[in-house]
């Protein structure tokens, strides 16, 4: 039991879910994997398949047309698995918000277990909240 | 019945699967370190391949809506167990343990495809259409390097007139040199390398999984255990593979003296260096032009190096 939580701990496998941002969350998720800050150091990888992710990295603001897919993704992926809201827009809406095609913000969708807010966040805060994340693992 | 109980601790314990699985998750963790490093990047820690292993062990088994359940978790074990093996007689032999049996080589050369052959199973069984397309590709990729591996091999098997046992071909090269020493021993190692390369499905080979065209193929809807089990088997590929071209064609691995023992392990470096170096400086080849390279080019050179076995060179 220790040992599997030692392994979640280490080797984190990020899928990357865009429900339609406008790039700039996902640029920055992209940024986290260059030599500067790369977050392989940790043992997190960008995985293609949601069948092998860890943590869905959720960016953009989720329309009508998107919802029902985020919730099959979240379906599909084997658990444990957990939900990362990356970018004012998943996490709240960001101006989106009174858009006629916003279906609500991610936690309105399926369960977010962590948020980084920012336009867009950092990727030092995107490596902050995923610490943040693990260290709540027990 | 000692036989059978001794015989069950060379697969199980050492040197088969708890030997080569940790030693095969060690040496492919050298290889992504490598890889980092060539990038500019810092790398995973040491036991990054561990962790990855037991997180998944951990992780829930997701079959499939319309999947062939069964087909679906058992390739896994077919490819375990093939690649256990192999590492089990390649490196039993090596230490001397036991004396091999007439046509090992054909048997390592058979149980070698099991793990590509698992993996066509799987992903077929996956009902993934993107699965599909990586096991079509991965049966090409098959058909395409057989031809030429076996050539290969060939190669010592005619130079050391006829000798079919991989402990012969070994007292063989200790008697007069290992076969890499001569022009169609370089050439039938050269190739050999190659086709490593692509039943280990790396780069420029890595067409049947391909992350950024189809994410990952083959592999695609497994999760968890199943996961876990096939990311260990190409670990020990990584491991057994090498021993397997240097027990054949560079004199084998010794450990009965240190000098010989820092030998073998370097050799064990030197083609792993090899493999990750072709794996970082190379574009992912076509299906078609892979066909072409091992079926064309490949093959006339297997052939040609063939030819200088049998004039003696």
């Amino acid at each position: 039991m220790k040992l599997k939580i030692w392994g979640l701990k280490k080797s984190i496998w990020v899928f990357h879910v865009s429900s339609g941002a406008c790039n700039n969350c996902d640029i920055e998720v992209l940024n986290c994997l260059t030599p500067k800050f790369d977050i392989e150091r940790f043992g997190m990888v960008l995985v293609g398949s949601v069948r092998h992710a860890d943590v869905l990295l959720c960016c953009g603001c989720v329309t009508k047309q998107t919802a029902p897919r985020i919730k099959r993704l979240y379906e599909q992926a084997a658990k444990p698995c957990f939900v990362v809201a990356v970018g004012g827009c998943a996490c709240s809406g960001g101006i989106f918000r009174h858009g006629y095609n916003f279906a609500g913000p991610y936690d309105k969708i399926i369960p977010v277990h962590a948020y980084i807010p920012g336009c867009p966040p950092k990727p030092e805060a995107i490596i902050a909240g995923a610490v943040k994340l693990l260290s709540t693992l027990k | 019945m000692e036989r059978i109980i001794t015989y069950l601790f060379y697969f199980i314990v050492f040197p088969g699967l708890l030997f080569t699985a940790v030693a095969g998750l060690l040496v492919s963790w050298i290889d992504r370190k490598v890889t980092a490093r060539v990038q500019y990047r810092a790398g995973p820690p040491w036991y990054q391949n561990f962790a990855d292993f037991f997180k998944l062990l951990g992780k829930e088994t997701i079959v499939p809506e319309g999947a062939t359940g069964s087909g679906f978790l058992t390739s896994p074990l077919i490819g375990l167990a093939g690649i256990t093996l192999v590492s089990t007689i390649v490196w039993v032999i090596n230490l001397g343990f036991v004396s091999s049996f007439v046509g090992d080589v054909i048997v390592v050369l058979y149980l070698l495809t099991l793990p590509s052959l698992a993996v066509i199973l799987g992903a077929s069984a996956s009902k993934n259409p993107v699965a599909g397309v990586g096991a079509s590709r991965e049966m090409k990729l098959v058909l395409g390097y057989e031809l030429p591996f076996v050539l290969a091999m060939v190669v010592p098997i005619l130079k050391s007139g006829g000798i079919l046992r991989l402990d012969g071909l070994l007292a063989y090269q200790v008697k007069s040199g290992p076969f890499l020493y001569s022009i169609s021993g370089v050439i039938a190692f050269i190739i050999a390398i190659i086709c490593m390369q692509a039943k280990l499905t790396l780069v420029p080979f890595d067409i049947p999984e391909a992350e950024t065209e189809i994410m990952t193929g083959a592999y695609v809807e497994y999760s968890g255990p199943a996961l876990a089990i096939f990311k260990l088997t190409k670990a020990m590929m990584l491991f057994a593979l090498p021993v397997f071209l240097i027990t054949v064609f560079w004199g084998g691995l010794h450990f009965n003296s240190p000098v010989n023992g820092i030998q073998a392990v370097l050799k064990y470096i030197i083609l792993l260096v090899i493999i990750i170096l072709i794996r970082n400086t190379n574009p992912r080849l076509r299906i078609d032009q892979a066909m072409k390279l091992f079926w064309g080019r490949l093959t006339v050179w297997a052939i040609v190096g063939i030819f200088f076995a049998v004039a003696g060179l």
